[in-house]
């Protein structure tokens, strides 16, 4: 089946088999490997990326569900070569080690901040509760968030000046 | 916060991880990220039973399904001499079944094809008429007469792997004997499994034409896997390229060679195409090698004053069907005989019997330098029973104990060689962080209103960086490590050691020990691991061996770069060898600080301006064989309370001292002891692979094999002291594995501790809420 995806703002089509999932759809098809597969019970989260905003499992999606739809992947984040608050707060809390659930807790905290540009320890742990990781312990992740959130915020204060 | 790359004098230093640039971009390149042209792929038909004679397997479906290029039996591999392969432990595999199955989702057939979904479609479609066989799931029922003798390729009739013992018997016994005081306990560390988010994986890239096979894979020692594959496949050495690409997470899951890697690799050599075989997480598991699983029993002696008199253990170690444990061959039972702990006793005795049953092999050091984890859940549960039997303060006990600092370098009864340790100031640190006496004062107000607070005591010492090679070998090779450091002219370093990181940090923590010793940053140094045909041979990264062994080669290089370096000094100063010194950073003349060149200059006049009759070029290699282990120790201490509605335990505080020797970079060192203490968590509370009678695995999956989320993993305290080795070049000692090995017992001590003055002195982990609920319950103190 023929289907149309915008994948991190570009247009992009593919012919995929009704069964394909859309991880491997963005994996081997648009070589996008950023976005992982960790586990085959929708558990792990190393797969999340954003559809429509929305951060799904994409192991667990099919591709064809995602016909017609804008998704966004950890190559997505950086902007203009710069790195997005969350990318850097990860790197400066030492939010990762083995870096496999780092893009889905990227995309995952992404969608987290739009929600709620504040969010308390509390709330960033159960935003992430849904991606596993076995190397950090999540602490420095919850630390990296907390790091990114004022820099979201300030970003999002000056494009809506310069939006006004 | 983090420090840039650029930051000078970067030892001991929280610097910026190098990986990290391509980490966090989504950038990091692991297995299956790799895509060859004309790649093909495998995927394995599995045993639905735990013991069955297998009677036929018909592949004619499997192979008249379009795509499928190929379907493998063991029968094909037998042909090649490859059905069975050599386990890292001395016994042997069966790469795909012939003749039986033994355990549940054992590898019967593997099946290539043009895409990942034809090729597990077409391991659906291979028939397999089984026999189901007696099955044997409980290791103490496989040692009674008349239990069915699983391996039938063994001479011996009998399912007993092993016997090991170590410690004079004797001796021990009459301390026991004699001692005013004996605990007696049972003690349970249950199979886990170390479950790295990334499963394992490898392509096989065998071309015909150069007759030689490049082999990407999930490797933690590439170069130990290269020498087996080319012992088993009969490969030439130097035509196997072994690529470990970025790993998402090893634990000890990714030493071992599996029978998908022998799949993936006759298949390419069979097709002369590129054959990629990825597990999914059910196969992971179910097949690639759990840990642990050690049932022990034992006796500890004391006088009247608490001071330890003996200690003796005897423990049957389930290993599946295969012994696919990766202990370094002298030690069947890893380093299980640190099980004396911290602790100054006069004798001990422990044995040790390993034992086949109809389960997944393995037997793998998860987080933990081979049985260390079991031995230190031992000893730290024991002490608790102790204390409980003489009504002592756990800490108090403990301080009447320990080897004291002055007693260093320490001979333990049972043969090691402590190099290091402070263990009272690392224990009174944690008491100190914590308030212990306030805690003790809260806990015995809320029992007195009948709630169940309880305090958990570990306080381990580990025995890491194997190893010496008079004394450690896998297959026989002696496991050195090494390093090799060439500097470009313009003062650029690129290192290669014979280890394999996957997720510890080396690219930027061994470039902060080499640019320490050459005075440079650690932008200025590149490290690469994990490509046999460039780095030096090593034996890899497990066991917390890494620092220990490549980090000392590490230093040794550099200063043999250095004393080199000293000359060309000397001769771009215009003085003797002699006149020269080194400040950190760069080198001066004696008594002329002001003259001076640096790590840059000297490499450039390495390669330009060089003394008289000077070999030029500025690089060096050390193979280091480390003089002893290292011995790093902690002092963890957990605060809960129990729930008595629910049996459910909250980890209210966790304090984790640590003393692991000189500290490299202590944001990952903490960020090490986070994920370890995280591990050890789950094991105490929540993970088991079990089986049901019929051998059934009932953990398959992260639906029931649970890892712990954001929500329930406590919030950790770090802490320090810092007792170098005094053996190792830099006085490091390893740390990746202390959290995992000490903390499971502070966990069981905690939730025993609330429950102690009930009667209580063990409860068997995981601590499942229904599992201290029923406790609860026997004792009539649930709400
Ligand atoms: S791969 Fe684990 S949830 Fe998608
Ligand atoms: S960093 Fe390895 S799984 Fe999260």
């Amino acid at each position: 089946m023929r289907i149309a995806v915008t994948i991190n703002g570009k247009p992009m089509s593919a012919d995929v088999e009704p069964r394909t999932l859309l991880a491997y759809l963005i994996r081997d098809e648009f070589n996008l490997t950023g976005t992982h597969v960790g586990c085959d019970t929708t558990s792990c989260g190393a797969c999340t990326v954003l559809m429509d905003g929305t951060p799904v499992k994409s192991c667990t999606v099919l591709a064809v569900q995602a016909d017609g739809t804008e998704v966004m992947t950890v190559e997505g984040l950086e902007h203009n070569g710069q790195l997005h608050p969350l990318q850097q707060g990860f790197w400066e809390s030492h939010g990762l080690q083995c870096g496999f659930c780092t893009p889905g807790m990227l995309m995952t905290t992404y969608a987290l901040l739009q929600r709620n540009p504040d969010p308390s320890e509390t709330t960033i742990r159960r935003a992430i509760s849904g991606n596993l990781c076995r190397c950090t312990g999540y602490q420095n992740i919850v630390t990296a968030v907390q790091y990114a959130a004022p820099l979201v915020r300030e970003a999002r204060t000056l494009t809506t000046e310069v939006g006004e | 916060m983090a420090l840039e790359i650029t930051e000078p004098r970067p030892m001991g230093k929280p610097i910026k991880r190098k990986e990290d640039a391509r980490l966090v971009r989504g950038q990091g390149h692991y297995l299956d990220d790799i895509k060859l042209p004309g790649m093909l792929y495998l995927a394995l038909t599995r045993s639905p039973y735990a013991h069955a004679r297998i009677k036929r397997i018909d592949t004619t479906r499997a192979k008249a399904l379009p795509g499928v290029h190929l379907v493998l039996t063991g029968e094909d591999l037998a042909k090649l001499n490859l059905s069975w392969m050599p386990t890292l432990a001395g016994d042997k595999q069966m790469v795909l079944a012939t003749g039986k199955v033994l355990f549940q989702y054992q590898e019967v057939a593997a099946v290539v094809a043009e895409s990942r979904a034809l090729a597990e479609d077409g391991a659906q479609l291979v028939e397999v008429e089984y026999e189901p066989l007696p099955v044997v799931v409980d290791p103490f029922r496989a040692l009674e007469p008349g239990a069915p003798v699983l391996r039938e390729d063994r001479e011996e009739a009998s399912n007993r792997i092993f016997h090991w013992e170590v410690g004079d018997q004797a001796e021990t016994d009459a301390a026991l004997r004699n001692s005013a005081v004996v605990v007696k306990e049972r003690i349970r560390m249950p199979r886990v499994h170390p479950a790295p988010l990334e499963p394992c994986g490898c392509i096989a890239d065998y071309n015909a034409a150069r007759a030689h096979l490049t082999w990407y894979v999930t490797s933690q020692a590439p170069h130990a896997h290269r020498t087996v594959l080319a012992m088993v496949a009969g490969l030439p050495e130097h035509k196997i390229h072994v690529i470990s690409p970025d790993i998402g997470g090893g634990f000890g899951n990714k030493v071992p060679v599996f029978p998908g890697y022998v799949a993936a690799i006759v298949a390419s050599l069979s097709l002369n195409r590129p054959v990629k075989w990825v597990e999914a997480r059910t196969e992971n598991l179910t097949s690639t090698n759990f840990a642990r699983d050690y049932h022990m029993e034992v006796q500890l002696g004391a006088d009247r004053q608490g001071r330890v008199t003996a200690l003796r253990v005897t423990t049957l170690a389930d290993h599946g069907a295969f012994d696919a444990a990766a202990d370094p061959t002298k030690f069947p039972a890893g380093l299980f005989s640190i099980v004396t702990g911290s602790y100054d006793f006069p004798v001990a005795y422990a044995e040790v019997d390993g034992v086949y049953t109809n389960k997944a092999p393995g037997g793998v050091a998860y987080r933990c330098s081979f049985r260390v984890t079991e031995a230190s859940f031992l000893i730290e549960r024991a002490m608790n029973t102790l204390a409980l039997k003489l009504q002592l303060d756990p800490a108090e006990l403990r301080f009447r104990n320990f080897i004291p600092s002055e007693r260093f370098p320490y001979r333990s009864p049972l043969g090691w060689t402590y190099d290091s340790g402070n263990y009272a100031a690392t224990l009174q640190k944690a008491l100190d962080m914590l308030d212990y006496p306030a805690l003790r004062r809260e806990q015995a107000e809320r029992r007195a209103r009948g709630e169940l607070m309880g305090i958990g005591i570990s306080t381990f010492t580990e025995i890491v960086g194997a190893g010496p090679s008079n004394t450690f070998d896998i297959l026989g090779i002696k496991m050195f490590d090494s390093c090799e450091i060439r500097v470009h002219p313009t003062g650029k370093v690129i290192a290669r050691l014979g280890t394999r990181h996957q997720g510890q940090g080396h690219e930027t923590t061994f470039a902060q020990v080499i640019a320490e010793e050459l005075g440079l940053t650690t932008d200025d140094v590149i490290v690469e691991e994990g490509d046999t045909d460039t780095a030096p041979y090593g034996l890899g990264t497990y066991a917390s061996r890494s620092t220990p062994t490549a980090g000392g080669a590490a230093a040794l290089a550099a200063r043999r770069v250095r004393d080199k370096a000293r000359k060309i000094a000397a001769h771009l100063l215009e003085v003797r060898d002699t006149e020269v010194e080194w400040d950190g950073e760069r080198f001066t003349a004696a008594g002329a600080p002001d003259r001076a060149v640096g790590m840059s200059e000297v490499a450039l006049a390495a390669y330009t301006n060089l003394p008289a009759g000077m070999e030029p070029g500025l690089e060096a290699t050390y193979y280091y064989d480390p003089p002893n282990l290292t011995f790093p120790n902690g002092a963890y201490v957990a605060v809960v309370d129990i729930d008595k509605g629910t049996g459910a335990v909250k980890v209210r505080r966790f304090v984790a001292v640590d003393d692991c020797g000189t500290v490299i970079n202590p944001m990952v060192v903490d960020g090490q002891i986070h994920g370890g203490l995280t591990e050890g968590f789950a094991i105490a509370f929540m993970q088991e692979i079990a089986f049901d009678e019929e051998g059934n695995c009932l953990a398959p999956n992260f639906m029931d094999y649970l890892v712990p989320t954001a929500v329930e993993t406590p919030h950790w305290e770090t802490g320090r002291t810092v007792t170098p080795s005094p053996h190792h070049p830099i006085g490091a000692k390893g740390v990746g594995e202390s959290p995992n090995v000490g903390s499971p017992a502070a966990f069981a001590n905690a939730v025993v501790d609330a429950l102690g003055h009930l009667g209580v002195t063990n409860i068997d982990i995981p601590l499942f809420p229904w599992k201290v609920w029923e406790v609860l319950r026997q004792h009539g103190v649930t709400e």
